[in-house]
């Protein structure tokens, strides 16, 4: 068997996929903050004031990453519920609801960030902006996911059905921005887009691309970690979970 | 003269099926037949993994190791439709429908065996009279007669029946008996899981012992 | 086999609507309440109601239709009716699908059939009514199916009331803007068959997949 394949085999076993985790979410969470601190310094203290905004538009280096990994991670979401519900796997059942709350801190974080940034800008904390309104509602679809985990007690019809839900939302969402944006356009005729197209200067880009992998590390150094509890807690029963817990002589 | 087709391979068989929840095991590995014309007497103690044995061969649950097959062909959900009846606890009876309806209904739903009607079946299980009371009057024992007189009217050859005998009298299951007797006559197959072996059907009959034995032929 | 089912089933649902006939009428009664408490929250005035009637009309049929969405399986999942369901020779989707539609033939057309004197309690324009009666009759069917695929998924819970609705709704987003909004683009004097035709055709895609997803929800539930 090609080894690649058979890493993946082996990553599917409980025991394998602790170790797996163990030493990895360190290295990512690490990684990821070394990164977003390069990419922060940049942000802050390198790159030019806007012309325009002044030094405002900095928060950008934040919820912009911030944005794209919201929708990153819900569309990986639905990926590891598709495989799991397809081929019953349960390492992407935990993978996926894993992926639930870390996408939605970065979808709260992207809400956030966006208010902030309104305020000086255009005068007010919300705006009916199709982004900003589509980033509302992904963050309901992630909490129902969460809600709808948390409901149900068996773990594995939890995590199935919560992922069914996940892919019927990652299948509207395209739908849900359509609308918005539509419905913006019909009650808010050629209103200010508030964060419209603007072309970013070649000399802005770099904090930005460290943001963005940074903030990838980092997310995928939650998801193990995330995963990694919720593997030994569906576990919890078996001896090499136990053994875990004994102290090493 | 058989009613169901004579079949070669057992009607069931299931091999080194297990099924566990919350990593915990329930039953298994199990290996076990059921030909035609046999019943198959599951017991075992509350909480042995009866009732989930039963939904798991129905379909209803999906085994995490092992392979059911039905007439030597793997168990499919198609296949399981047409020749598996599952009685289970609950009745799906409709409380607010008269019994008959409730009949057509299940009968427009599963289809009818050749050359029965609600009406007789209603007869055989005992509750001639009854066709235009409304389920929620009846009793629970005539609740059961009535899933019964269902399981009558199923063109299934395969029984799968949880704990049939509750909630009844010794009419009742004599009933049961009666009717598991016939079917097995017609060239069907019953499962059926009980507490204890205080009642059982006088037909052919295996034993499979859940929780702490094995299966015995 | 597949007729006959359907049959058997929409017979059993006429049935059983006729034995509860007085239930029938309770979406209509919601939605009238939830008019009566906009008209009041919103001071009465024929002018203001008047601007946003078409709103409130489809708020009202859209909540209604929320609190309907209880029972469209659970009675079926309470006495193991859904078990035989899934254990038929017919596909689980098909019976979903006739389900649904009888479900929505009794508790969401009433509500159509009301809406006309809904409307003259807040004023909407008369030449709105049209353009509201269309985006009601294309959008109803369509919050029925996504509904049922939520419904389905929390089809084995207990205390599921709110989480239905917290679930439901971002999903009835599109249609409610495009429902509500073909109504508004009227108003301005554009064309609301734009709206309507998506309307129509988020229909029929979802008379395709919402019964499939149903179904894989139910039998993820009864696991």
């Amino acid at each position: 068997m090609h080894p690649v394949v058979r890493w993946f085999h082996q990553l599917g076993s409980p025991p394998y996929f602790e170790r797996f985790a163990a030493r990895w979410a360190p290295i990512a969470y690490i990684a990821g903050l070394l990164v977003m601190a390069y990419g922060l310094y940049g942000a802050l203290f390198v790159v030019p004031a806007d012309y325009q905004q002044g030094d405002s538009f900095r928060i950008l280096y934040i919820h912009v990453p911030s944005a794209w990994m919201s929708m990153a991670a819900f569309a990986l979401m639905a990926l590891y519920a598709a495989i799991a519900l397809i081929w019953r796997i349960k390492l992407c059942e935990i993978l996926a609801m894993a992926c639930a709350p870390v996408g939605a801190a970065f979808t709260l974080i992207t809400l956030a960030t966006g208010s902030i940034w309104g305020k000086p800008m255009w005068g007010t904390w919300w705006d009916w902006d199709p982004r900003l309104t589509t980033e509302l509602i992904l963050l309901f679809l992630y909490l129902g996911v969460i809600g709808l985990y948390n409901a149900i007690d068996d773990r594995r019809n939890a995590s199935r059905a919560a992922g069914l839900l996940a892919i019927v939302g990652v299948a509207l969402l395209p739908v849900i921005h359509y609308s918005v944006t539509w419905w913006n356009s019909l009650h808010q005729g050629q209103t200010i887009r508030l964060f419209g197209q603007s072309h970013m200067d070649p000399s802005m880009l770099p904090p930005l691309w460290a943001m963005v992998i940074g903030t990838h590390l980092w997310f995928v150094g939650s998801l193990l970690a995330r995963a990694r509890a919720d593997n030994l807690r569906r576990e919890s029963g078996k001896d090499w979970v136990a053994k875990l817990a004994e102290p090493r002589a | 003269m058989s009613e169901f087709e004579p079949t070669h391979p057992p009607l069931l068989s299931a091999r080194g099926l297990a099924f566990a929840r919350n990593a915990q095991p329930v039953f298994g590995p199990l290996d076990f037949s059921v030909d035609a014309g046999e019943a198959l007497l599951v017991q075992g103690d509350n909480g042995a993994g009866k009732t989930t044995l039963l939904r798991v061969l129905a379909g209803l649950l999906h085994a995490d190791a092992g392979e059911v097959s039905i007439d030597g062909r793997a168990a499919t959900a198609s296949l399981r439709s047409r020749a598996v009846s599952y009685m289970g606890h609950l009745p799906a009876l409709k409380s607010d429908l008269t019994a008959l309806e409730n009949l057509d209904f299940l009968c427009g739903l599963h289809g009818r065996r050749r050359g029965q009607l609600p009406g007789n079946a209603m007869a055989i299980v005992g509750l001639a009279g009854y066709e235009d009371t409304l389920v929620r009057q009846l009793s629970a024992g005539q609740k059961r007669r009535l899933s019964l007189a269902r399981l009558w009217l199923a063109p299934s050859p395969l029984w799968l029946l949880d704990e049939p005998y509750a909630n009844l009298d010794l009419d009742g299951i004599n009933l049961v008996n009666r009717m598991v007797q016939a079917h097995l006559r017609d060239g069907g197959a019953a499962l059926l899981t009980t507490h204890g072996a205080y009642a059982a059907p006088p037909v052919r009959t295996r034993m499979l012992v859940l929780g702490r034995a094995m299966a015995n032929a | 086999m597949i007729w006959s089912a359907a049959k058997a089933l929409m017979i059993r649902d006429l049935r059983l609507l006729w034995r509860r006939r007085g239930d029938a009428l309770q979406p209509a009664l919601f939605a009238l309440l939830v008019v009566v408490l906009f008209a009041l929250a919103l001071g009465g005035e024929a002018q203001a109601l008047a601007k946003v009637a078409a709103a409130v009309l489809w708020l009202a049929v859209l909540l209604a239709g929320l609190l309907a969405l209880d029972t469209l399986f659970r009675g079926d999942a309470d006495d193991g009716s859904l078990e035989q369901w899934l254990l038929a020779p017919v596909p689980l989707s098909w019976l979903v699908l006739v389900r649904t539609f009888m479900h929505w033939a009794t508790t969401a057309l009433p509500l159509l059939v009301a809406t006309p004197f809904l409307a003259e309690l807040l004023h909407l324009p008369h030449d709105q009514l049209p353009v509201l009666l269309a985006s009601l009759a294309l959008g109803t069917p369509l919050l029925s199916l996504l509904g049922a695929v939520v419904a389905a998924l929390t089809v084995g819970m207990r205390r599921s009331g709110i989480l239905i609705a917290l679930l439901a709704l971002p999903l009835y987003v599109p249609i409610l803007v495009f429902g509500a909004g073909s109504v508004a683009a009227a108003a301005q004097g554009l064309d609301p068959v734009g709206a309507l035709l998506l309307l129509g055709a988020g229909l029929v895609l979802a008379l395709v997949l919402a019964p499939l997803a149903a179904a894989a929800a139910i039998r993820i539930a009864l696991d």
